[in-house]
């Protein structure tokens, strides 16, 4: 029943709040678990790796028990590679015995390799280093590095990138998407960063003071109007899509989603390659009638499937792509006011003009 | 001027004694220490505050137990009778007992320092990596924890060289056995060997500098090692 899944379920208390979080998600791509600070998301992680004890908790692994009434694993018998919010390097030692730490001796034929990690982390210049003398994205590259070489069944990540600021950010992020499409592992990913979330993340836990509210794939739970990230500030959708033709004479290019294709301003890209589409609520509008010209280049026929009114006169709607409604969902945020000028309601075939598409994914997924 | 007697006897006694003393120090107080740094219990204080007590207790309180204890009808005696002697008092395992737990807190003290100062992370972070506790100790606590234990050993070396009090008490002024350093310096002034006196007396004066400079030299490059 739990074949190939992370199942968990912690409950009681921890310190100043209650915590009472039950998840199962397959264990593949990334999962990110996502919500305010002080929402428990560590002290989830924090019993998943076993560093933190529930009196009562569940937590299994690819059908490995860790936890249960009778069993719990000690933290240094379970398959796992923790990469903390800071480093965490052992300063006495230098890079190069620091990833080896956790390296497995003798048997040590890891699937995941020195050479194969220090390339992928970028490393090389690195290695005879002292972790006193690096800067914090070197660092937690090394965490990294360090947790990935102990041959971890599972990679838990807590924050990685919080400490670190925009730019170190952006230097290391383009590492965790190749880590992604490289490493057949399973990684739990803790971020309150949506943007980060929406670059890596497959799947989302989604946490609020102590519990788990939802949990699935992340653009389905994007595209879910019971839950408040529809209504958040930068609520969007993601869209996995498949580049399906290159314009070179104005630097766009087309990608195909279900049920439609946007044209997207891009750096060159490869036919057939996928990427993911981010778009926001609000760069959302809609049409009754195919508008005839318009600097908008994305419209689409769309059907409006389901909508939430906000307590600040705006709309969210649901639609799908396509005059059925079948292709792939996206968000739309209107005013109150321009919702009832058009006579909108469920069900109603429109047009979506969508003002903008980022790029989000850089590397394809696995 | 000519030094009369054996003057090299105490000193080569004292060195012994204190030798022996760091070494078991070192090895029933790192134990000590991490408990006291990693425990959570309520009343691990109150064994951190039995552990202090000789830093402010008059050494001859101490030695006034310990000869009570180490006697004929204490389990000291009780010990000694197992090859055959009557008591431990005034003899060198005496002063070896004495000693361990007169300068118990000067070792305890700074690693058990040491071992808050490292935090829980790093012990975390061994066990995320398939460490043992065993080998989390010894590869990252012990190291991280270093000057901890130089500092440590060094005190606790150094107050073992300098007491007087409770050797007064339990050792007694047996050459050979139990006259150690401070027991010879008062011995000769009591019998006026004022030079003999002065010579250990500088002796230790420079001995006592070194430990201070030594200390001060260490705790400068933790500071500088701190991340």
């Amino acid at each position: 029943m739990t074949a190939n899944t992370i199942k968990v379920d912690f409950r009681g208390r921890l310190g100043r709040f209650e915590l009472n979080a039950q998840f199962e998600l397959p264990a593949r791509g990334v999962t990110a678990i996502f919500g305010p600070s002080g929402c428990g998301k560590s002290a989830v992680m924090r019993c998943i790796a076993g560093l933190n004890r529930m009196k009562t908790g569940f937590c299994s692994v690819a059908g490995d028990v860790w936890q249960d009434e009778k069993t719990f694993r000690p933290v240094h018998q379970r398959p796992i590679g923790y990469v903390f919010q800071e480093a965490n390097l052992f300063p006495h030692l230098s890079v190069h015995r620091n990833l080896m730490y956790g390296y497995p001796g003798q048997a040590g034929v890891g699937a995941i390799a020195f050479d194969e990690v220090v390339a992928l982390l970028g490393l090389e210049k690195l290695l005879e280093r002292s972790p006193r003398n690096l800067s914090g994205g070197e660092r937690q590259r090394v965490a990294i590095g360090r947790a990935l070489l102990s041959q971890p069944k599972l990679l838990l990540m807590d924050e990685p990138l919080s400490a670190l600021d925009q730019m170190t950010k952006d230097e290391i992020l383009p590492y965790l998407e190749r880590l992604h499409a490289a490493l057949d592992l399973p990684i739990l990913y803790i971020s309150h960063d949506m943007a980060e979330v929406e670059r890596l993340a497959d799947q989302l836990v989604l946490m609020r003071s102590g519990g788990v509210i939802a949990a699935g794939l992340l653009t389905e739970l994007q595209a879910d109007l019971s839950l408040p990230l529809s209504v958040s500030r930068d609520a969007a959708v993601s869209l996995d899509a498949t580049v399906i033709a290159q314009n070179e004479a104005d630097g766009t290019a087309t990608l195909a989603v279900p049920g439609g294709q946007f044209l997207v301003p891009a750096e060159p890209l490869r036919i057939g390659d996928s990427r993911r589409l981010r778009v926001l609520a609000d760069d959302v509008s809609l049409a009754r009638e195919q508008p005839s010209r318009s600097t908008i280049v994305n419209v689409l026929p769309a059907k409006i499937l389901s909508i939430r009114s906000q307590s600040d006169h705006r709309v969210t709607a649901l639609l799908g792509l396509g005059a059925n409604g079948a292709g792939a969902r996206l968000l739309s945020r209107v005013t109150e006011r321009s919702w009832n000028e058009l006579d909108l309601k469920t069900g109603l075939e429109v047009y979506v003009q969508v003002k903008g598409v980022a790029l989000v994914r850089r590397e394809p997924s696995a | 001027m000519t030094l009369s007697g054996d003057i090299w006897q105490p000193v080569r006694l004292t060195l012994e004694l204190a030798s022996l003393t760091t070494i078991i120090l070192l090895l029933v107080g790192t134990p000590v220490a991490w408990w006291l740094a990693r425990s959570k219990r309520w009343w691990k204080e109150a064994v951190a505050a039995l552990v202090a007590i000789p830093l402010v207790l008059p050494p001859t309180v101490l030695g006034f137990y310990l000869l009570v204890a180490l006697g004929p009808n204490g389990p000291g005696g009780l010990l000694a009778s197992l090859w055959g002697a009557r008591t431990l008092a005034f003899t060198f395992p005496g002063l070896v007992i004495g000693s361990v737990l007169f300068s118990m807190p000067f070792v305890v003290q700074p690693i058990r320092n040491a071992f808050d100062a490292m935090g829980d992370r790093p012990m975390e972070a061994a066990a995320t990596l398939r460490a043992s506790p065993w080998r989390a100790f010894w590869t990252v606590a012990v190291p991280l924890a270093s000057p901890g234990f130089l500092t440590g050993a060094i005190l606790g070396f150094a107050h073992t060289v300098g007491e007087f009090g409770v050797v007064l008490m339990i050792g007694g002024n047996i050459p050979g056995k139990t006259k150690v350093l401070s027991i010879a310096i008062y011995d000769y002034v009591e019998t006026s060997q004022w030079a003999e006196a002065s010579v250990l007396a500088l002796g230790m004066v420079v001995f006592s500098f070194s430990v201070i400079l030594a200390m001060m030299l260490i705790e400068k490059k933790v500071t500088r090692i701190a991340p």
